[in-house]
């Protein structure tokens, strides 16, 4: 049976990893090759670098990490941040990249998602979609968040998915960083609606968070950060947990 | 030695790198000369099979694997291509196995692509699988799938149906998962094939 993925999440800026990480058998906690070699061999399924570099002129020190992932780790990995156009998106892949995630660019030219999935194939294009709660109605925003927008985000990830995302990374900005759990009603709503992987992001605190999303909501993956870098949570208890309660994993 | 045939259809940096990590030498293959450096060939493959056996005529080698006695290895769309014909792009391919490429659309009420890890059980005695526990999980992502056979299949994959997630016949090999993306048990596999 196809397995539920754990997906640990990076932020990296200039090619290092930026916020603090807890593992005690690791040379350089700011090595993000290191600390993805760890994971994978700690039974993460896949992983995702979310780019924060701000200048253009650093963007080849993510072209290297890239590079460096690609040669020494054996699991699938997606980068994202900074891709606004074709040629960033070409250079990702040349370098080892098997996905790319692009948010802002998406909403501000839909059409880019057409473009990349019929240049490389659907499963390069993830499309990550930041979300709030405003009186009710899900809205997608930019910019982490701080960004509201007009569009309705049960609208944008349909249209994401008719014109050719792979997947979806949902982050649910009211959740993140709460540790409360994700957001498992918006989830499985979302989920429900659509024919291709859904990524749950935001929220999670401890083990059970991931179990009651996959049973809640069905997603195909969920994502977290801070609750694995800093070792609140490891890979292989986390797994062993979700298959004592009957979701398949790896 | 793997010589890695290189007619255009995706990026195989992942590929070299996962041999460069279990220390097989490998190179390319652009033309037919070059298939006598190599004592083993691997069909890479991502993307659409039609495009991708167009870009294979395209690079006259066609004759030449189809004749060839050394084990070859097609992954993902390289394996799809080893087929008859695929729903996809509704093209005619190489033929080495009398067996149909389908898509998983209509058949399966599962997302699709079916992406991420999923896991196979070995039969008919495959050697690719050497050293490789049954149900061990491997990673996939496709739309398309090879039908089951139960002369021609090396491994079964269930998604909503079983089918093949590895087929084999004389020295011809394929498996539709990644195997250089699968951790170490992919590697082993890589590493079965360049033992063959």
């Amino acid at each position: 049976m196809l397995a539920k993925r754990i997906i640990p999440c990076l932020d990296v800026k200039d090619g290092r990893t930026v916020k603090g990480v807890n593992f005690v058998d690791l040379r350089d906690a700011g090595d993000p090759v290191e600390l993805a070699w760890q994971y994978s061999e700690q039974g993460a399924d896949e992983l995702v670098f979310l780019d924060i570099t701000a200048t253009h002129e650093k963007r080849k020190t993510t072209i290297d990490l890239v590079k460096a992932v690609a040669r020494q780790v054996n699991i699938p990995f997606t980068i994202g941040g900074g891709i606004n156009e074709m040629a960033d998106a070409e250079v990702l892949l040349n370098a080892g990249a098997d996905k790319i995630s692009i948010n802002s660019a998406a909403v501000r030219n839909p059409d880019l998602i057409n473009q990349l999935a019929s240049a490389f194939g659907t499963q390069f294009v993830v499309v990550a979609v930041d979300t709030r709660l405003i009186e009710g109605k899900n809205y997608v925003h930019l910019r982490g968040g701080r960004d509201k927008t007009e569009i309705e985000t049960e609208h944008w990830i349909k249209e994401a998915e008719n014109r050719g995302a792979g997947e979806i990374l949902l982050t649910s900005m009211d959740h993140d960083g709460t540790k409360n759990g994700f957001d498992n009603s918006l989830l499985k709503k979302i989920n429900d609606q659509i024919r291709i992987p859904l990524i749950a992001s935001g929220g999670a605190g401890n083990q059970q968070h991931f179990a009651d999303v996959f049973q809640h909501s069905n997603v195909d993956a969920a994502l977290a950060a801070s609750v694995f870098h800093y070792g609140e949570i490891r890979i292989p208890e986390l797994k062993e947990t979700l298959r004592k309660q009957g979701i398949t994993v790896r | 030695m793997v010589g890695i045939v290189n007619y255009g259809a995706g990026n195989i940096f992942s590929l070299t790198a996962a041999l460069q990590r279990i220390g097989v030498e490998y190179g390319m293959i652009n033309q037919v000369s070059d298939f006598d450096r190599y004592d083993r060939i691997i069909i890479p493959g991502v993307g659409h099979a039609g495009a991708a056996m167009q870009k294979l005529r395209e690079t006259g080698l066609v004759k030449d694997i189809l004749r060839l006695k050394k084990p070859v290895l097609g992954i993902c769309v390289g394996m799809q291509l080893l087929t008859a014909y695929s729903e996809e792009g509704n093209a005619d391919l190489l033929n080495v196995f009398p067996l149909k490429t389908l898509h998983f659309d209509q058949r399966v009420q599962l997302k699709v692509p079916h992406m991420g890890w999923n896991s196979v059980r070995a039969e008919n005695e495959c050697p690719l699988f050497q050293d490789v526990p049954d149900n061990t999980y491997f990673y996939f992502v496709h739309s398309y799938f090879i039908e089951y056979s139960g002369q021609y299949t090396g491994a079964v994959c269930e998604y909503g149906l079983p089918y093949s997630a590895a087929i084999q016949k004389d020295n011809f090999y394929g498996v539709q998962f990644h195997p250089e993306k699968s951790g170490k048990y992919g590697e082993q596999l890589l590493l079965n094939f360049s033992r063959i």
